[in-house]
């Protein structure tokens, strides 16, 4: 069974253009690139896979069970459980360390993650000894490590990912890509990255292009 | 981590960006609860002390000024009156009871009154230790000043003239008063006197000379120069009037002819029948006296304070007002910059009434900081207050104690800090978050 499946999928801005997406799938244990240029619907899309914008038309399948017949608190729950988003840009809330960061994403999709589990997820980031920090004193690459550690801590089966090598230098983009990889295998989940990284490009075959909107 | 820890650690890191609202509300909820405070312990003060005295008759003056210096000893008296003047009102029979307060000394500060036991009983004030005075120079101490002055039964001392500690060696009188009581405490003004027979104040400035009418009655540094050398004579004469007791008449005959020449500051007087108040001011027309009512000048004087606390709460009020706002404000602009973790929260999982919740909490701590700090800004206000009330009164507040008054203040500050989240708080319930997710 795939663990995402999208169907004509359709989004108005109501001030703005409408964009239409291709459909597309994602098995288990597989890696997808989301291609475009700038401002052709690509974070607009990984919303709508999220779930956090509901499509005009269309439907977006995850683990079996279509978005649009979840609403509310249950939609915001299954997000939790099923869904790790990295943003384009990484935000915390400002008063609480790294590590009270990334535990958030348990305690807010009530899933049982122990402070152990969540330190060697930092670990495998290489920010480990940063636990203790505020997010802000955090360089731009950290902080979307930080970023990725929250995303993954849930075990998602879908794990969606804006332009997560952005900042990173070319070791670190290698570092974060392997570990978004080994997390998708060894959670058997699905992986989608939206980017325009030409080195990842190089790594990654499977890919959809998005191309210039319709207005 | 539960909500109520990130809305408690959103609250310290904006501690810095809110201290302007927290130093409002703290100030608010300060000068309210302190009003409060001196509100109640005054009232309570004045109450405790009033008790039945219907009347006081003094030297002519101001009646307010009257009131405070014989009823609550907090003022310098009027003057000072002719006992056999007064014998004519202080025996109508519409006055039940007459009580003498004769001033003159003080020891270290404290007032020392002549006066009867009837005084102490009248207050219901119980002895401690000892007995109460009986003969000339024999003091029984009320608990505060005891404790003040470190008296103890037995003890001897000399007192000074007047009644503010200010009198130099040479002007201390010879005679020793012994201290042979203590009062218990009993939290009315017979805690701060030295209670002695009132004997012990005309023996100390005896009648060599005799002031026309009081001056600030006080007697003047140089009769006391004249000797002192009657005694016991007068031991009972000014007894506590009891109209009840038949054999008090006879008596009052003969003594009338001592009397004329001693004098004392005041009598409180409490009356038998109620016509007393039509009464008992014609009989005082026409002589230097006057006849105060302690209800009437302490109403005036609460009026009076009263409008002033007005003012002072109102004020404090709007102050309250202000930090509200500011709360809301605060909470409300930080939303902008903060929308983004807050979407994140959701995208995580988290509810929308999840949210609600953290904006509400993080308003209710704000304030709830701001009422903790005004409430111990309160105390320390009244202890302030409490250590100049000793030096010039001899008199405390109380800053420990907490009112009924105040669980109102706590309850209406707690709740308004709710009602200033509750719209930013709703505007988080409310957001838009992949709209804010991709605006950046
Ligand atoms: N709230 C909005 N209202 C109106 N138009 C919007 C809104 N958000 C985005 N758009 C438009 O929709 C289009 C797609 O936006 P989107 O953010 O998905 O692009 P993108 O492919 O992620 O671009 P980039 O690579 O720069 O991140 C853009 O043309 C943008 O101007
Ligand atoms: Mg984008």
């Amino acid at each position: 069974m795939a663990i995402i499946q999208t169907t004509n999928l359709q989004y108005t801005f109501s001030k703005g253009p409408q964009l239409i997406f291709p459909s597309f799938q994602a098995e288990e244990n597989s890696e997808l690139l989301i291609l475009g240029s700038s401002g052709t619907g690509k974070t607009t899309l990984l919303h709508l896979l999220a779930g956090l914008r509901k499509p005009n038309a269309g439907e977006v399948v995850v683990n079996g069970i279509r978005l649009s017949t979840l609403s509310g608190a249950s939609l915001d729950r299954f997000r939790g459980k099923n869904i790790g988003v990295v943003f384009q840009t990484s935000h915390f809330v400002q008063s609480l360390s790294v590590i009270d960061n990334i535990l958030l994403a348990p305690y807010f999709s009530n899933n049982k993650v122990s402070k152990s589990d969540a330190e060697k997820m930092l670990d495998r980031l290489n920010i480990l000894s940063k636990k203790n920090k505020k997010t802000s004193t955090l360089s731009v690459g950290e902080q979307q490590r930080v970023a990725i550690a929250r995303a993954l801590l849930n075990n998602p089966s879908l794990i969606l990912a804006d332009e997560p090598t952005s900042a990173l230098d070319d070791e670190n983009a290698k570092d974060v890509l392997n570990l978004l990889r080994e997390q998708t295998h060894a959670l058997k989940a699905a992986l989608l990255i939206v980017t325009h990284d030409n080195r990842l490009k190089e790594e990654v075959r499977q890919r959809i292009e998005l191309t210039a909107l319709k207005s | 981590m539960k909500i109520i820890f990130i809305a408690w650690k959103n609250c310290w890191q904006k501690a810095g960006a809110t201290t302007l609202t927290l130093l409002l509300l703290s100030f608010g909820v300060g000068i309210i609860s302190m009003m409060f405070l001196l509100e109640n312990q005054l009232s309570d003060k004045f109450n405790k002390n009033i008790k039945d005295i219907d009347f006081v008759l003094g030297a002519k003056g101001s009646p307010l000024q009257l009131i405070l210096a014989n009823v609550y000893h907090i003022d310098a008296p009027t003057g000072n009156i002719k006992v056999s003047e007064a014998q004519k009102i202080i025996k109508n029979p519409t006055v039940k009871e007459a009580i003498p307060l004769a001033y003159g000394d003080n020891y270290e500060g404290w007032r020392i009154v002549g006066t009867t036991p009837r005084y102490a009983e009248f207050y219901e004030v119980k002895l401690k230790e000892g007995k109460v005075f009986e003969t000339p120079f024999e003091v029984t101490v009320g608990s505060y000043a005891a404790k003040e002055l470190g008296l103890k039964l037995g003890q001897t001392f000399k007192s000074n003239h007047g009644l503010d500690k200010e009198g130099e060696e040479e002007e201390g009188h010879d005679q020793l008063f012994t201290v042979v009581g203590i009062y218990e405490a009993s939290g009315t003004v017979i805690d701060r006197l030295i209670l002695t027979p009132v004997e012990s104040i005309w023996e100390v400035h005896d009648h060599g000379d005799h002031e026309e009418s009081g001056h600030a009655g006080i007697v003047s540094a140089e009769e006391h120069d004249a000797e002192h050398a009657h005694e016991d004579e007068h031991a009972h004469e000014a007894d506590t009037l009891d109209n009840d007791h038949a054999h008090e008449d006879e008596h009052a005959e003969e003594e009338h002819a001592h009397e004329e020449d001693h004098e004392v500051t005041a009598y409180l007087l409490i009356k038998r029948l109620p016509m007393a108040p039509m009464i008992l001011p014609q009989l005082v027309k026409n002589t230097n006296m006057q006849l105060a009512l302690p209800a009437i000048e302490i109403n005036r004087l609460n009026e009076n304070f009263g409008i002033g606390m007005s003012v002072v709460k109102a004020v404090a009020i709007l102050i309250m007002i202000i930090s509200f706002l500011s709360v809301f404000i605060s909470l409300y602009n930080a939303l902008r910059e903060r929308q983004y973790e807050l979407a994140i929260l959701r995208t995580l999982g988290g509810r929308r009434i999840q949210l609600f919740i953290l904006i509400l909490l993080e308003g209710f701590f704000m304030v709830a900081l701001g009422l903790i700090i005004g409430l111990v800004l309160s105390r320390v206000g009244i202890t302030l207050l409490s250590d100049m009330a000793k030096d010039s009164f001899h008199d405390e507040f109380n800053a420990m104690i907490f009112l009924p008054q105040e669980y109102y203040l706590v309850g209406i500050t707690l709740g308004l800090g709710v009602v200033a989240s509750l719209l930013p708080a709703l505007r988080a319930f409310f957001m838009d978050i992949s709209k804010t997710l991709s605006n950046d």
